[in-house]
């Protein structure tokens, strides 16, 4: 499926998909999105770059990648943010909200606002955590089918 | 004799839509809707986020999430699991 198309517009498409990804993981607790929806987003980005590339560059470029790391450092990570609400209070309390926090630690002020990237306390590190854990979900399930496919083409 | 039975099921199923399209509240109009203003008002600042859909999803409802990001963790688990053994043989 490498035909000329595919690859220019790859080219063009992939990195804007996956810097979309990005902003709505990280703007999860301002805009509509967030960490499941952003993950999708850039997993799809990166299996756009799967199918529009070679075999051999695929698995030499993503051999290096550890995703099932990822994945578990996300599934960890969560789990370790909803335990933080032990301090004091019950299970996936949000702690860091409004408590001057250096990162993701801002009051949020009441009523309409621009919105701050600075505040969401629990919520934006979940949000990450969480995305991290979907794309890299996704993009091993994509990989391992073509890794899988493109293998029995070839012994055809 | 197969074609009258269709159309009365037919027009029967169309009443049905119709009369349950005709008997449904106002659009915005739920019956109970103290939860939904309890999270409107207490969703900045409680939970410090503009988007109260996220605050719910990640706050309120946490377990929920939990329960889906382990229902996605088993899954590819299985997946990669079970096409492991192809690429192992080949």
């Amino acid at each position: 499926m490498t035909t000329t198309i595919i690859k220019t517009t790859t080219k063009i498409l992939a990195p804007l998909i996956l810097i979309f990804g990005s902003y709505i993981i990280l703007h999860g607790h301002l805009t509509p999105g967030g960490g499941f929806q952003g993950g999708a987003v850039f997993a799809s980005g990166l299996a756009l770059l799967i199918v529009a590339n070679k075999y051999e560059t695929v698995k030499a470029m993503l051999e290096k990648v550890p995703l099932n790391v990822f994945e578990s450092i996300g599934a960890l990570g969560f789990l370790g943010m909803a335990c933080l609400g032990f301090a004091g209070y019950t299970f996936f309390k949000n702690v860091i909200a409004n408590s001057g926090f250096p990162i993701f630690g801002e009051k949020t002020p009441v009523g309409i606002n621009p919105g701050y990237l600075n505040t969401g306390g629990t919520l934006s590190y979940m949000n990450i955590f969480v995305g991290m854990k979907v794309l890299a979900a996704l993009t091993s399930i994509v990989l391992i089918f073509f890794l899988i496919m493109r293998r029995e083409r070839d012994e055809w | 004799m197969r074609t009258s039975l269709g159309l009365l099921a037919f027009l029967g199923f169309t009443l049905f839509l119709l009369a349950a399209m005709i008997s449904l509240r106002p659009f915005g109009e739920p019956p109970h809707r103290e939860m939904d203003d309890w999270f409107i008002t207490h969703a900045q600042i409680e939970a410090s986020a503009n988007n109260v859909v996220t605050s719910i999803v990640f706050d309120y409802r946490g377990f929920d999430t939990l329960g889906e990001a382990t229902v996605l963790f088993t899954a590819v688990s299985g997946v990669l699991m079970v096409l492991r053994r192809r690429e192992v043989k080949g």
